[in-house]
């Protein structure tokens, strides 16, 4: 049984006097023990509302949430707010996109850490501090006992989402979930906290939601991808047949628009053309066709259906006119952003 | 072993080292150091402290500074009110004699001390009572949802019946309603300012709960109260205790209007620096310097306050932090 079952999940936000959003739309995926699976699409398309949605963290006025979540056997969206609050930073933790406003800039790092370890493994006083140091140690932090005493202003933003992390770790949840961690550092430590984040969950059995914009940082750590456009799931597959066989125009979309160190000099990235505000209803047809190259009149005819390929591994796609499979080497781009294999 | 002395330009070397090993010592440290260091550099906030400190160690030592007894009546014979003669500054009364024969100058200066005591312990009054509301109604208003809201509206009706009625009429029914007295004076004019404290901090707090590192913190199953207490409440402090060195220049001037309006200390006897003004009114045309120098002093004080609650305002804000 996987760790974490996610079936029809729809978060709709009711807005007073407008017709409600529906942000999440239906997705379903599930995450076995030791997993990381990658959420990936643009602003908008319903990635953080989906991590905020399992932790049950959403705002309880206006917003409703349906569909199930299964974790370890027990159903999140209905659980109550006590075990919920028990299970959060125990069994799931959240790991977020900003690092110092995650972080209280008036109480110091240490604090901030053992308060976990005070909360869930119930350690005070020296063994606390100890195991903070141990902690803040693990996820790469230099000279820990120092750094207990630190503010979050202190220390520099690679060093931020480092302590995030190890208050994210300190009771070596099952699950974690890791909403565009690297999104607010740059390029050389972004990829030192992947590299982390893959150390942290390679080895044991915690499983790793990891949910970003960027293909790039999906390529380096994820084993199953799943695509989000407008809060449904429209391709969901492993990492090799995500970058090598993609087949919805929209995950070919965003490989073409990723810069490409083997590409011709002067050669011009492809944007896809327009922006997430000009999605069609699902109701309607595909949201993704307003924006399509390979649209055909019967993209417009009612939502498509996630089905799966025919052949070759398993391979789900939302689209009635999928990219074909032998155009692929031409048309798809080899991703070299990759971290490391 | 030769001593190595430093010339003039090691020196001077050695002085912009120290001055940057100071300079870094001062970027590390908690916001609180951090704003220390910021008004340590400021003039407005060097001058606030200085009056401030001043009139703090006027009221300490005062009884140990002044000349004469401020309550003794000791040159009454040389006074008359018929015929509106008074003696003037002179070697031995250094402000003059006042209308019942007693040392001016030491009746100013001991006046210092219940001016600052009233005004203390009615602003502690007003923070504590007020902070503790603000706090459980910032804490029910922002994580407490549904039932939460409906605490928060019954203490903020509370303080927006208080909010509503004019300070200085609030302060005065009640101290009329107590009786006339010190601890009256202190209560009066603390409770005006509990609505103040109250509607800040939960507004302060308000808006911290909906930060990110509430949200994390809610992510790591962190409880509640230990959410507002621990996050929540000291974040949004800041402005509270800026708040509360204003509010200090506030307290002095009400407590000087309500002893003016006779309404402080019941022994008339007692120096204070409304008491003194509402005295001086009677002799305002022969004698305004009675008037002019307990003014000045409420004045005086109240600006150093001022001086200091912006300077440290500035300090605090986040905005003005690099």
């Amino acid at each position: 049984m996987a760790l974490l079952d996610v079936r029809d999940l729809t978060v709709v936000f009711g807005r007073r006097g407008q017709r409600p959003v529906r942000a999440v739309d239906g997705v379903s995926f599930s995450v076995d023990s030791g997993q990381v699976v990658g959420l990936v699409g643009e602003s908008g398309c319903g990635k953080s509302v989906t991590s905020l949605a399992l932790m049950g963290l959403l705002p309880k006025r206006a917003v409703k949430v349906t569909g199930s979540v299964m974790f370890d056997g027990m159903p999140l969206l209905t659980m109550d707010e006590r075990s919920m609050r028990d299970l959060r930073g125990r069994d799931i933790a959240m790991i977020f996109q900003d690092p110092l406003s995650s972080l209280n800039p008036v109480v110091s790092i240490g604090t901030q850490v053992t308060e976990v370890l005070l909360r869930h493994r119930g350690l005070k006083g020296e063994a606390a501090r100890k195991e903070a140091a141990n902690l803040l140690d693990r996820v790469g932090i230099p000279d820990p006992v120092r750094r207990l005493k630190d503010y979050p202003h202190q220390l520099s933003g690679g060093m931020r989402q480092r302590a995030l992390i190890a208050m994210a770790v300190a009771c070596r949840p099952r699950l974690l979930i890791a909403d565009e961690p690297t999104t607010a550092l740059d390029v050389t430590i972004q990829a030192q906290i992947l590299e982390l984040l893959k150390d942290l969950v390679s080895g044991s059995d915690t499983a790793l939601i990891l949910i970003t914009h960027d293909l790039g940082v999906v390529a380096g750590i994820c084993e199953t991808i799943n695509v989000l456009y407008a809060g449904r799931v429209v391709e969901a597959t492993d990492r090799r047949q995500t970058f090598a066989a993609p087949r919805h125009p929209y995950t070919v979309g965003l490989l073409g628009s990723i810069p490409r160190l083997d590409a011709v000099r002067g050669e011009k990235l492809t944007p896809i053309r327009g922006s997430v505000r000009d999605v069609l209803a699902w109701s309607d047809g595909c949201a993704f066709a307003p924006r399509c190259d390979r649209r055909i009149d019967q993209c417009l005819q009612g939502p498509p259906e996630l089905v799966d390929a025919a052949t070759g591994p398993p391979h789900r796609f939302r689209c009635v006119n999928p990219v074909p499979k032998d155009q692929l080497d031409q048309g798809a781009p080899t991703l070299v952003t990759e971290v490391s294999p | 072993m030769s001593v190595i002395v430093p010339g003039p330009r090691a020196a001077e070397k050695i002085d912009r080292l120290a001055e940057l090993a100071a300079l870094s010592e001062e970027r590390g440290g908690s916001l609180w150091q951090e704003a220390f260091a910021r008004l340590r550099r400021n003039p407005m906030a060097i001058i606030g402290a200085v009056i401030i400190l001043l009139f703090v160690i006027l009221a300490i030592v005062g009884p140990f500074l002044v000349p004469y007894s401020p309550t003794a009546q000791t040159w009454r014979d040389e006074v008359s009110i018929a015929r509106e003669a008074f003696p003037g500054p002179r070697a031995e009364n250094l402000l003059g004699v006042d209308a019942l024969g007693r040392d001016f100058f030491s009746r100013l200066v001991i006046g210092a001390r219940q001016t600052l005591l009233v005004g203390v312990v009615a602003t502690l009054l007003g923070f504590a009572v007020g902070a503790l509301l603000g706090a459980v109604a910032g804490g029910a208003a922002g994580l407490g949802g549904r039932r939460g809201a409906w605490i928060d509206n019954i203490l903020m009706r509370f303080t927006d019946v208080l909010l509503a009625l004019p300070s200085l009429l609030l302060a005065l029914s009640i101290a009329a309603v107590l009786g006339r007295s010190l601890t009256t004076l202190m209560i009066a004019v603390g409770v005006v300012q509990i609505p103040v404290f109250a509607r800040l901090l939960r507004g302060s707090m308000i808006a911290q709960a909906h930060s990110d590192y509430v949200l994390a913190g809610t992510a790591l199953g962190v409880r509640k109260p230990k959410l507002v207490l621990g996050h929540i409440v000291p974040n949004s402090l800041g402005p509270v205790i800026v708040q509360a060195t204003l509010t200090l220049a506030t307290a002095i001037i009400e407590a000087a209007a309500l002893s003016f309006l006779g309404l402080g200390n019941p022994d008339p006897s007692t120096p204070e620096w409304g008491v003194m003004l509402a005295d001086a009114q009677q002799f305002l045309g022969v004698r305004p310097d009675w008037a002019f120098y307990p003014a000045a002093g409420i004045i005086i004080t109240a600006l150093g306050f001022t001086l200091f609650g912006e300077a440290l305002r500035e300090a605090l804000d986040p905005k003005l932090r690099k």
